[in-house]
C-alpha cells in the first residue's frame, strides 16, 4: 500500500476515533490519535490477517497493552472490516461489545483482553512464547504507552522476552510524552526508554515521528530482519495528533469533546483528508 | 494401629503434571524460580521443553500464561499460594478470569502447615481471594488421590482453575477402588445425625478423626469433603444442613472468605442453621513447624474436637 493510501486510511481511522469517544461521551481520544498511523499500518500494511477469518491459527497477533486507547483499536478494526463502522457510536455504551477496553471475548479482531495497564504485554509474549514452542512462524505485536511502562510488570515481561529470544515478538512504544497527570518525564521519568530496553536484550529502533509512515515502513521492515532478540519501537508521536486543539495537550488524554469541539475536530479531519492526494 | 500414607499434595500436582504431559502435547507448565518446591520440577525432567520458568515475576507469569491460553494451548502456572493468588491477583483477575481463559493455575504452599517460613509465606487467604472472580473454579484436594485426579479435571475442564496444594505430607483417606473425582460435588465420608461438619483440603483427614472422638463423646457428626469450593455442590450443602441442623465448617484458611464463607452464603438463603467456622481466625500465622502450628491454631482432630463441643 502506498503512503499516500496509508495517510487516507488514517485520517477516515481518526474520524472514527473522534466520532466514537463523542458518541460515548468519555473515552480516550489523546492515545488513541497519537496512535492511529501505528494501527494504521500494523492492520493494513504489516500483519498477517484476515477479517474474514479472525480466529485462523496462522494470523499474527496484535495486543494492546495501552488498552485504554480502544478507540484507536476499534476504529482500524471496523475499518479493516471486522465489524460495522456504525458500530463504533455505541462505544461505551450499556449493552454494546465495545467495551472501554477491548474484550476478546465479544470483539471480532481482538485478540487479548486488556486495559489495566502494564499486562498486555505479558500476554503477548505469551503468545510469541507458544508459537516458539511449537514452531509457528506467525508474529506478535504490542503496543504500549510511554507512561504504562512505568508499570514493573512491563520490565518483567521484557527480562523474559530478551532472555528466552522472542525474535517473533515487537513491541512498540507509542512516546507522546503525555500521561494523566502531565508530562511523562514530570510525572516519573520513563527515560531512556531505548537504553532500558536495549538493556533488557532487545534490538531497539528509534523513529523520530511515529507519525510518519515512511518512517514507520523503515522501522518494521528493520525489525523484520531481526533475529535472535525481541525488538522494541520507539515510536515519537504526537498525542491527539490530527486535531489542532487536542495535540500535545494534557487535558485530552481521557475526555470527550462536546458539540462544538467535536464539529471542529471533524472539520480539522475533513480539511486533512482533503489535503491528502 | 496402622500406619498411614502420607503424601504432600504438591507432590500429586507435580506427578499428575507428568501423567498427563505424556498423553498430552497441548500442556505447558510455567513457574517461577520454585519449580523444587512447587514440584513441578518432576514434570521438567521428563519434558524439559514444555516447562518455562519465568524466572521470580509472578504477575508476568500469570500474562504469559493468559497469552499462550490463547493460542489454545493448555498452561499450568506454578507458584506457592502467596505469589500466584496473593501477589498476582490482578492479573489473574484482569488477564485470565475476565477474558475467560483456559490457564489452570497450581498454588502449591497454601495455609499456615508452610510451616517455618512464617506469616508472609503462609497464605490463609487464597480461596477467598481466587472465589471472588466470576468463573473462577477453586479445588482444594484433601490427598495425593484427589490431588491427582483434581488435576486432570481441572486439565479437562474449559475455563480458569485455581488448584491448591500443601506442602505438608498429607494423610491418603481416598485410596479405594471406588473412588471418583467431579468437579462440583461434594463427598459424604460419614453418616452422624447430630451435626454436619464440612472440611476441605488437609482438614479432611483431621475432621474424620474428630468425628470418631465426638462419637465416643455421644456426638454423631456428618462428614462432608468439599473439594470443588466454587462451584459449591449446594445441594449436597443444603441437604445436609436440613437433615442435621448445626453444621461446622473447617479449612486451613482464614474464617474470612473461604469455604465456611462459602457454606455460609448458600445455608442463610436456603437453610439457615446454627453454623461455627473454624479456621485461621483472621490472624496472621507465625514461624514453627507445621504440625505444632496445626495444633496451636486448632486445626488438629484434637483441637477441631474442642471448638465443637464449646459451641455444639
Amino acid at each position: 500500500m502506498t503512503t499516500l493510501e496509508l495517510q487516507k486510511i488514517a485520517n477516515e481511522v481518526r474520524i472514527g476515533i473522534v466520532s466514537a469517544v463523542y458518541a460515548a461521551k468519555a473515552g480516550h481520544p489523546g492515545g488513541s490519535l497519537s496512535a492511529a498511523d501505528i494501527f494504521t499500518y500494523l492492520y493494513f500494511e504489516e500483519m498477517n490477517i484476515d477479517p474474514k477469518d479472525p480466529k485462523k491459527a496462522d494470523r499474527d497477533r496484535f495486543v494492546l497493552s495501552k488498552g485504554h486507547t480502544a478507540p484507536g483499536l476499534y476504529s482500524v478494526l471496523a475499518k479493516k472490516g471486522y465489524f460495522p463502522k456504525e458500530d463504533l457510536l455505541t462505544l461505551r455504551h450499556l449493552g454494546s461489545y465495545l467495551q472501554g477496553h477491548p474484550d476478546m471475548k465479544y470483539i471480532p479482531g481482538v485478540d487479548m483482553s486488556s486495559g489495566s495497564l502494564g499486562q498486555g504485554i505479558s500476554a503477548a509474549v505469551g503468545i510469541a512464547l507458544s508459537a516458539k514452542l511449537y514452531h509457528e512462524n506467525y508474529r506478535v505485536y504490542t503496543l504500549l504507552g510511554d507512561g504504562e511502562i512505568q508499570e514493573g510488570q512491563i520490565w518483567e515481561a521484557a527480562m523474559f522476552a530478551g532472555s528466552y529470544k522472542l525474535d517473533n515478538l515487537v513491541v512498540i512504544v507509542d512516546n507522546n510524552g503525555l500521561q494523566i497527570d502531565g508530562a511523562v518525564e514530570e510525572v516519573c521519568s520513563p527515560y531512556p526508554i531505548d537504553k532500558k530496553f536495549e538493556a533488557f536484550n532487545f534490538h531497539v529502533i528509534n523513529v523520530a515521528d511515529g507519525n510518519d509512515f515512511e518512517q514507520l515502513r523503515v522501522a518494521f521492515e528493520e525489525a523484520k530482519g531481526v533475529t535472535g532478540m525481541p525488538v522494541a519501537i520507539i515510536a515519537k508521536t504526537i498525542k491527539g495528533k490530527g486535531i489542532s486543539f487536542m495535540e500535545n495537550r494534557v487535558e485530552w488524554h481521557g475526555k470527550a469533546p462536546n458539540d462544538e469541539e467535536y464539529l471542529k475536530a471533524m472539520e480539522d479531519l475533513k480539511k486533512a483528508g482533503e489535503a491528502i492526494c | 494401629m496402622l500406619e498411614v500414607k502420607k503424601i504432600a499434595t504438591r507432590d500429586s500436582y507435580g506427578n499428575a503434571l507428568v501423567e498427563l504431559g505424556k498423553e498430552n502435547d497441548d500442556i505447558v507448565v510455567l513457574d517461577a524460580d520454585l519449580a523444587a518446591a512447587t514440584k513441578t520440577g518432576t514434570f521438567k525432567k521428563i519434558f524439559p521443553e514444555r516447562h518455562i520458568d519465568c524466572g521470580i515475576a509472578e504477575c508476568n507469569m500469570m500474562g504469559i500464561a493468559a497469552g499462550i491460553a490463547t493460542t489454545g494451548r493448555i498452561p499450568f502456572a506454578s507458584s506457592f499460594a502467596m505469589f500466584a493468588a496473593g501477589r498476582a491477583f490482578e492479573q489473574v483477575r484482569n488477564s485470565i478470569g475476565y477474558p475467560y481463559l483456559n490457564v489452570k493455575i497450581g498454588a502449591t504452599h497454601a495455609g499456615i502447615s508452610v510451616g517455618e517460613d512464617g506469616a508472609t509465606h503462609q497464605c490463609n487467604e487464597d480461596i477467598a481471594l481466587m472465589r471472588s472472580i466470576p468463573g473462577m473454579v477453586v479445588i482444594n484436594p484433601s490427598d495425593d488421590v484427589e490431588a491427582k485426579a483434581a488435576v486432570k479435571a481441572a486439565y479437562k475442564h474449559k475455563g480458569p482453575v485455581y488448584l491448591r496444594f500443601g506442602r505438608l505430607a498429607a494423610p491418603v483417606i481416598n485410596d479405594k477402588s471406588d473412588y471418583t473425582f467431579e468437579l462440583g460435588k461434594g463427598v459424604t465420608l460419614r453418616e452422624g445425625r447430630d451435626l454436619t461438619i464440612i472440611a476441605t483440603g488437609l482438614m479432611v483427614y483431621e475432621v474424620l478423626e474428630a468425628a470418631k472422638i465426638l462419637s465416643v463423646g455421644g456426638l454423631e457428626a456428618k462428614v462432608i469433603n468439599i473439594h470443588t469450593i466454587k462451584p459449591l455442590d449446594e445441594e449436597l450443602v443444603v441437604s445436609a444442613a436440613r437433615t442435621t441442623g448445626k453444621v461446622v465448617t473447617v479449612e486451613e484458611h482464614s474464617v474470612i472468605g473461604g469455604l465456611g464463607s462459602a457454606v455460609c452464603d448458600v445455608l442463610c438463603a436456603k437453610a439457615p442453621v446454627m453454623m461455627l467456622k473454624i479456621g485461621i481466625q483472621d490472624v496472621f500465622g507465625e514461624s514453627g513447624p507445621a504440625v505444632k502450628l496445626l495444633r496451636k491454631y486448632g486445626l488438629t482432630a484434637a483441637g477441631i474436637c474442642k471448638s465443637v463441643k464449646e459451641w455444639y
